[in-house]
């Protein structure tokens, strides 16, 4: 049901799709992760990628926002390959790693502080009303090893109301979140493709989201005979 | 809510004033290359010879090994813990270019590990009978060597920082780039000692900083992309 829904959206959306990847392979210690991958994101869009363990999820994401350039296959940003486009494809993409990028000697602000000012000018007011709607109110000025690792997932998440980019691209972003951040999370998502923007998740949860799309990795992993 | 892009200004003083933040917070990080460097200072007289004469001699060699052995075990500081808990990511996927983002690491690294060391060695060099007439000589050394070290270490850092156990793989990747300016360092100095004109000496130092300062974040970005990859 999910996929036809979005299936419509895809064609009663732009007709250049934000991203678009075509043939991709990727080889990793001479295991083939994944070949012939191709798919196609447009705005509005949330893809959740599947995939048992060392399938090669979190690789894909890092191809797909540029940390990893050991792949072939062509990708495309708005129409453009990615190469020749990445300040613009910078500006409109967010990722939130497995590691959140979350120093713990620093507070919650002072991380946000940074990670903000690498991407646009940002108040510190900003911040806090962020920090307070990510549940870390009073938790502004604690240094972060004092903190949790869903607090810590909690500041990272932050950074995804503060950004203004197109594309979320989120790796495990709900392993150490307690119910409410949980859901808080997916209503995040749910309100950034109702505006249009695209999220590119993966997850081993069940994602209560409208309009999910799914793209499951590790199928083509054993050798087998391309018909095209 | 307005969506001014940062500029590139704003984009290095904050990764600048974060990464002297940090280093104020982790005080061990702060002390240790400096302590370094003073311990092995003073385990010269003990082990080689007190004698006056033969210190005043050595003195120029012993402060400028050990300012580049303490800026060594200050590199890893640079991008470690930031390769560890993800932040390296963030600054390079950040729309700026990662050489000055990088060089604005370097320069904070520079101002909690080398400066110091400057600072103090004025101190060290008349604990070892350093000859007169020369400090000036030695500080100006320093001031313009030191932040050649670590730039070169950088380079080291970078390419080693995805890996599990570095050992001492720094120490060989970086100590070969490293030598030209500790003989440059050491010859400046005793060369002046010997009524040579300082200028010379102080222009080939000064040319050794500027390569690095525009060549070696270029080398240290490219060097990332690659570890974390």
């Amino acid at each position: 049901m999910d996929k036809h829904t979005s299936e419509k959206k895809v064609q009663a959306g732009m007709l250049v799709p934000l991203l678009a990847v075509d043939d991709l392979f990727c080889e990793r210690d001479e295991r083939v992760l994944f070949q012939n991958l191709s798919f196609r994101l447009t705005g509005g869009q949330v893809l959740q990628i599947k995939g048992g363990n060392g399938s090669g999820k979190t690789t894909l994401l890092r191809i797909l926002c540029g940390l990893n350039d050991n792949y072939q296959g062509l990708i495309r940003w708005r129409g453009e390959l990615l190469a020749n486009c990445v300040e613009e494809f910078r500006d409109e993409m967010l990722y939130l790693g497995h590691r959140v990028g979350v120093s713990k000697v620093l507070t919650p602000r002072e991380n946000l502080l940074w990670s903000g000012h690498l991407r646009r000018q940002i108040s510190a007011d900003e911040i806090d009303v962020a920090l307070a709607k990510v549940g870390l109110q009073g938790f502004e000025d604690s240094q972060c090893f004092t903190l949790s690792a869903g607090q810590h997932q909690r500041v990272s998440l932050a950074r995804l109301l503060l950004s203004k980019a197109r594309l979320w691209v989120l790796d495990e972003p709900f392993t150490t979140l307690d119910v409410r951040g949980v859901a808080f999370l997916e209503n995040l998502i749910g309100q950034h493709s109702d505006r249009g923007g695209s999220v590119l998740v993966t997850t081993h949860h069940a994602m209560a989201v409208e309009g999910l799309t799914e793209l499951t990795l590790g199928e083509d992993r054993k050798p087998r005979v391309s018909l095209s | 809510m307005s969506a001014v892009r940062s500029t590139l200004v704003g984009a290095v003083l904050a990764t600048l004033r974060r990464d002297l933040l940090i280093a104020y917070r982790r005080k061990n990080d702060l002390l240790n290359p400096f302590m370094f460097f003073v311990l092995v200072a003073t385990l010269f007289p003990i082990g080689v010879s007190p004698e006056p004469e033969m210190l005043g001699e050595i003195s120029a060699g012993v402060l400028w090994i050990s300012a580049l052995l303490a800026s060594l075990l200050a590199m890893d500081n640079l991008f470690r813990a930031d390769f560890e808990d993800g932040s390296l990511e963030l600054l390079m996927l950040s729309r700026h270019p990662l050489y000055f983002l990088v060089l604005a690491k370097n320069v904070a690294h520079w101002l909690v590990s080398g400066l110091p060391i400057v600072l103090v060695s004025p101190l060290i060099a008349y604990m070892l009978n350093f000859p007169e007439g020369a400090y000036s000589t030695l500080v100006l050394t320093l001031l313009l060597g030191t932040p050649v070290l670590s730039l070169l270490g950088s380079i080291g850092v970078a390419l080693t920082v995805g890996l599990g156990s570095r050992g001492l793989i720094l120490a060989v990747i970086t100590l070969p780039m490293s030598v030209p300016v500790l003989i440059a360092g050491t010859l400046t100095v005793s060369q002046t000692l010997e009524g040579a004109s300082l200028s010379g000496y102080l222009a080939i130092m000064g040319a050794m900083l500027v390569a690095s300062f525009t060549l070696a974040p270029l080398a240290s970005a490219a060097a990332l992309r690659v570890s974390v990859n």
